[in-house]
């Protein structure tokens, strides 16, 4: 019997373009052609105004870890302990992620480091946006 | 809403709590259900507004034999008792209807007949959270913790003192899950679920229910329980996704219920006798109590830490033991409820003398919503 797995993202049509761009090797993000507020998750209209005309653009992947835990309970597809991250992102959206790379610690992983995504593809379909600690 | 309109004529939970294996979820919906009516010394026949979280109105409601003129199914986590009180209690004034049932009944621990709650993977959860891991609410609630402890420079000794002082008060309560007393270097020694929160610090997983009855408070008086007043309620929602606050400094959720309940009560921080804040992970109180603009944030490990909410202190906090020693079957709520009720009749294990005026506090979900309910004896 196969292994429990980590769990899959599903595409909606309002979120196909970021999962596309995951695969490209792109972190697309939202932002309103009104109000100019970036956002995330998303979303085929403006969270903070309402306005319908928004622009999908690349994101620099770069950001800093806002917060984070060290799960070290059992998880489909995960071997604990791991982080759960959130980092927030240069153009301002935060987003879930593990951070990855480096030792799942407290003393390695240290709020408002600087972070840099790193696209994983976890099998022949999916590709998720995790993030790294940036160099230097 | 108008002060004092409305009042808690029956409260009861389960009769059992904690690990309850040979009864399932619904029945022990009927179960607090039973015990609340022969609280208020009402019938089921008595009941015309139906209030529940999880399972359906109808579900319960026929299980139980009652037809409602209104029913209420918000569902928003642990928080939604006390949103169905404030709901209930406008239904009341307006006439929707007279007598109204809420009930909660979770098999938490036992599982049995429990209602399913998953997350699919075209969810903007089951996409944007559900990949990197996040399983039980232990690996999604504290995430916000580190943010918070750096911005207020909180510790990680006054962490773990919040899980010290509750189980002070759970150690005065017969019914408390657990009632052996820990310190601050027990808790910092305790197994790591989810770094920066051990297990001490973490809610318990347990069977168990609760229901309370609402009726207007004219009829209130002719009850032979003491009537508790509803002074003053608020509820909000923010977002299902915790990554997705606007801050880890606060709870916007918290933010709106608690003051509106405060305004809508006409009433101060210190006119406050008692508090419940809902208390799933040892973060809880921290936040409600700065949110709910008790005091700065940047106090409010200190505040605990310096035994001001332990007993005797000059803010009794979570008396029951809270989530963290009293019992938690998933959505805790319910029980914050009925401790404020006991505190407000004058019953509970740990009743604070003279008690006038008692504040609880909810969230549902990974502070995804938030519900304030204050209760008065006094009207």
């Amino acid at each position: 019997m196969a292994e429990p797995q980590r769990a899959r993202p599903k595409a909606t049509p309002e979120t196909r373009h970021f999962w596309d761009g995951v695969d490209a090797g792109e972190l697309r993000l939202q932002r309103c052609n009104k109000c100019a507020k970036a956002y995330f998750p998303p979303r085929p209209f403006c969270p903070g105004c309402g306005h319908r005309e928004v622009t999908v653009f690349k994101a620099s992947g770069r950001g800093f870890l806002y917060s984070y835990i060290i799960h070290h309970r059992p998880a489909p597809g995960f071997t604990p302990p791991y982080s759960i991250a959130v980092v927030e992102l240069e153009e301002g959206p935060r987003m879930m992620t593990n951070v990855v790379d480096c030792p799942q610690t407290p003393e390695a992983l240290q709020l408002d480091m600087k972070v840099q995504v790193k696209f994983e593809k976890i099998d022949d379909k999916t590709t998720l946006p995790l993030f790294v600690l940036a160099k230097g | 809403m108008r002060r004092n309109q409305v009042a808690v004529v029956g409260a009861a939970e389960t009769t059992k709590l904690g690990v309850v294996p040979d009864m399932s979820q619904m029945q022990l919906h009927a179960d607090a259900a039973l015990n609340a009516l022969g609280d208020a010394g009402l019938t089921i026949k008595d009941i015309d507004g139906f209030a529940t979280a999880v399972e359906q109105p109808q579900q319960v409601c026929h299980y139980l034999g009652i037809t409602p003129t209104w029913v209420d199914n918000t569902s928003v986590g642990g928080c939604s008792f006390m949103i169905h009180v404030r709901h209930a209690a406008a239904a009341i004034e307006v006439g929707l209807c007279s007598t109204v049932l809420i009930t909660h009944a979770e098999s938490g621990k036992s599982n049995i007949g429990r209602t399913p709650r998953g997350i699919a993977p075209d969810s903007l959860n089951g996409q944007f959270e559900l990949p990197y891991g996040v399983t039980t609410p232990a690996s999604m609630f504290p995430i916000p913790v580190l943010r918070y402890m750096k911005t207020y420079g909180i510790t990680h000794e006054q962490l773990a003192s919040v899980a010290v002082v509750q189980r002070e008060w759970a150690g005065k309560n017969p019914r408390a899950t657990m009632k052996d007393p820990i310190t601050v270097a027990d808790v910092l020694n305790s197994r790591m679920i989810a770094y920066p929160l051990r297990i001490l610090q973490c809610c318990l997983v347990t069977d168990g229910g609760g229901a309370l009855i609402l009726t207007s408070a004219d009829r209130a008086k002719d009850f032979r329980t003491r009537p508790v007043y509803i002074l003053g309620t608020g509820e909000s929602v923010e977002t299902p996704m915790v990554s997705q606050m606007e801050t880890f400094n606060s709870s916007r959720a918290f933010k709106v219920a608690g003051p509106l309940a405060f305004r809508e009560a006409g009433i101060s921080h210190k006119d406050v006798d008692h508090l419940m804040i809902y208390d799933a992970f040892a973060h809880l109180p921290l936040y409600g109590l700065g949110d709910l603009g008790f005091m700065p944030h940047e106090e409010t490990g200190k505040f605990i830490a310096d035994g001001n909410t332990r007993p005797g202190g000059k803010l009794p906090l979570n008396t029951n033991g809270g989530g963290l020693s009293y019992m938690h079957s998933g959505m805790y709520g319910m029980y914050a409820l009925q401790e404020s009720v006991r505190q407000m009749r004058g019953t509970a294990p740990a009743q604070i003398s003279n008690a006038k005026i008692s504040v609880c506090h909810g969230v549902g979900g990974m502070f995804a919503a938030s519900g304030t309910i204050i209760f008065t004896n006094q009207r």
